[in-house]
């Protein structure tokens, strides 16, 4: 036993060899409450983005554009463009963050500042690291898409009292981006992939997935390919409950395409952390 | 006096394979066990295996081959339980640099599960014994080497470990700072912890080590106390001898039959002999002139290279 220079060595070791390790859920927490530590310092800049954010977007978007959209054509439907494009901005908005958090911040644990090889040397394993990292990421999802939600909101958005279920809805779309892209990340080396994600992965998600404008405008060969996309689906989703379209039977297929992204991102993640962390 | 066996590895090997390319064995087959309150060096060069040795004892890599126990526990099944009671100094610090100093062991204690109030004690008492206290509120970012080393150290005490594993802990630092690390190790020794090590600097091994392996290609070349491997493998003293490089073969074939054993590196020459000053006057005696010339004891350096035939810093 190290004492180190102990008047009181009476402090007891962490474990003696019968005291039994702590579950998965305790042990996940202690890296999430890890992560709590690290964004403590971090938070600000990222509050100030996620407020500016969705205040300038729903003022460019919504009301500049918005005007020349609703004067002209209009939309189908009559739906004010405020109000349509609220809710897949939204949506986009809990893919965007998800992007941000899985990316740098899961190869930098493993490349630059080393704090994953740091836990595994504890009693963490890396099933514990990246859901503790996870639960973190999904936390801070839930406050900048609650954040959007509001200013949404405060621009009288919400068509429906089932509108509120817009702001889970959106944290599941991140969800269902994030948890696969940390099972990818996790296995690169370098940061040069990344930017091909982001520009040909995340970008055209942002603009072809009828976030600012109705999917039905595309050619119907690129329908398919809408459907496929889990923005698609969590735009969708928003979308229709904060206008009150929404129906059981499309929220549901909706809800379980992206639940089944997340849950398979987290099932694959399980074992890519594992095998990087434990070569 | 030796105590109760904490690791155990019979034929313990790891062979990496990745697609495409050939497997590669890192070890390959050891046999080595280390025993509480000793501290246990791994001497070689750099790809010797000694790394991926230690990963394996820190339970963060699965052996391919042979058999491994450390508190006689299996690592990969029961690697949370066996990490709880080790200290890691990995190679790279990982410190989170952005952090301060203190809270570097606070998020530390917090994932071996320890309250409030004892990471607060032995914070204070570990900052202290790696004489960082009165850094304690500053950030890590501008700490030098040495003192980033230091605070690993202290990181990696927070648990009170029963076995502490560093991976080249001075490789890296100027002379000075690896003094001041050394006398931390050398006081931890003292207080009957068990210190693992692997190092490719022969002094240091000396200085720290009860017993050590020698590792070249994944294997052990040889086990033992360094004075005992020093016996064994070399002679009392080495006469270092320097000749006009062009000079240095036709001076090394005169020189043949004063010592035991002799060996030409690219810049000197090495003779082994029990009594280094008596093989110079016999070099002398020969007709040869050396530009320098210099008796010392035999160190490790010596053995590896008698083992080996190389040299443990290329």
């Amino acid at each position: 036993m190290t004492a180190i220079d102990s008047p009181n060595a009476a402090v007891p070791a962490a474990h003696s060899i019968d005291a039994p390790i702590p579950g998965a859920l305790r042990l996940s927490y202690r890296q999430f409450r890890y992560w709590v530590t690290y964004t403590r310092r971090t938070w600000r800049g990222g509050l100030l983005s996620a407020i500016l954010g969705p205040a300038l977007y729903l003022t460019a978007m919504g009301i500049g554009l918005g005007t020349l959209v609703d004067r002209g054509s209009g939309l189908p439907g009559g739906v004010r463009y405020l109000d349509f494009v609220a809710p897949g901005v939204l949506a986009a908005n809990g893919m965007q963050n998800a992007f941000g958090l899985s990316t740098y911040s899961v190869l930098g644990s493993v490349k630059w500042f080393g704090n994953y090889w740091a836990a595994v040397n504890t009693p963490q394993r890396p099933e514990d690291v990246v859901t503790g990292h996870a639960a973190l990421s999904l936390v801070w999802i839930s406050g900048v898409t609650g954040i959007f939600f509001a200013f949404m909101a405060g621009f009288g958005t919400l068509h429906s009292p089932l509108g509120i279920l817009a702001w889970p809805a959106s944290v599941l779309t991140g969800a269902a981006f994030m948890l696969p892209i940390m099972s990818y990340v996790i296995t690169l080396d370098s940061d040069q992939p990344l930017n091909t994600l982001f520009r040909f992965v995340m970008t055209p998600l942002f603009l072809f997935s009828g976030t600012f404008f109705p999917w039905q405008q595309l050619p119907g060969w690129a329908h398919p390919i809408a459907y496929a996309t889990p923005l698609w689906h969590g735009v969708e989703l928003c979308r229709s409950l904060t206008l009150g379209t929404a129906t059981w039977a499309g929220s549901l297929v909706h809800v379980a395409y992206l639940l089944a992204f997340a849950l398979g991102g987290y099932a694959v993640a399980r074992i890519t952390y594992r095998r990087r962390l434990y070569r | 006096m030796p105590g109760e066996v904490l690791i155990e590895a019979r034929e313990l090997s790891k062979q990496f394979t990745k697609k495409g390319a050939p497997p590669f064995t890192a070890v390959a087959g050891v046999d080595f066990e280390v025993r509480r309150g000793e501290v246990f060096g791994f001497l070689g060069p750099n790809g010797a295996g000694k790394s991926t040795t230690m990963r394996m004892i820190g339970c963060v890599s699965p052996s391919t081959g042979g058999s491994l126990r450390i508190f006689g526990l299996d690592p990969m099944a029961d690697g949370p339980a066996i990490r709880a009671r080790l200290g890691v100094v990995p190679q790279e610090d990982t410190l989170d640099t952005e952090m301060l100093v203190r809270d570097n062991l606070h998020v530390y204690g917090r994932y071996f599960g320890l309250p409030r109030p004892v990471i607060r004690e032995r914070t204070e008492r570990l900052l202290e014994f790696v004489q960082l206290s009165d850094r304690a509120g500053d950030k890590v970012e501008p700490l030098s080497g040495g003192m980033k080393r230091r605070l690993t150290i202290a990181r990696s005490l927070i648990n009170e470990p029963e076995i502490l594993i560093l991976d080249e802990p001075t490789t890296g630092l100027d002379p000075q700072a690896r003094h001041v690390v050394w006398d931390r190790l050398y006081r931890l020794k003292q207080q009957g912890t068990t210190l693992i090590l692997t190092t490719h600097y022969m002094d240091e091994a000396e200085q720290l080590c009860d017993r050590l392996v020698v590792m070249d290609k994944g294997r052990i070349a040889a086990e033992g106390a360094p004075h005992e491997l020093i016996e064994s493998y070399s002679t009392r003293e080495v006469l270092e001898l320097r000749f006009p490089l062009d000079e240095q073969e036709q001076a090394a074939e005169k020189a043949a039959g004063i010592a035991e054993r002799v060996e030409v590196l690219p810049d000197r020459l090495l003779l082994y002999a029990d009594d280094g000053d008596a093989a110079l006057q016999a070099v002398r005696g020969r007709g040869l002139e050396p530009i320098t010339a210099l008796v010392r004891r035999s160190t490790l350096e010596d053995v590896f290279l008698t083992l080996t035939g190389r040299t443990l810093v290329d």
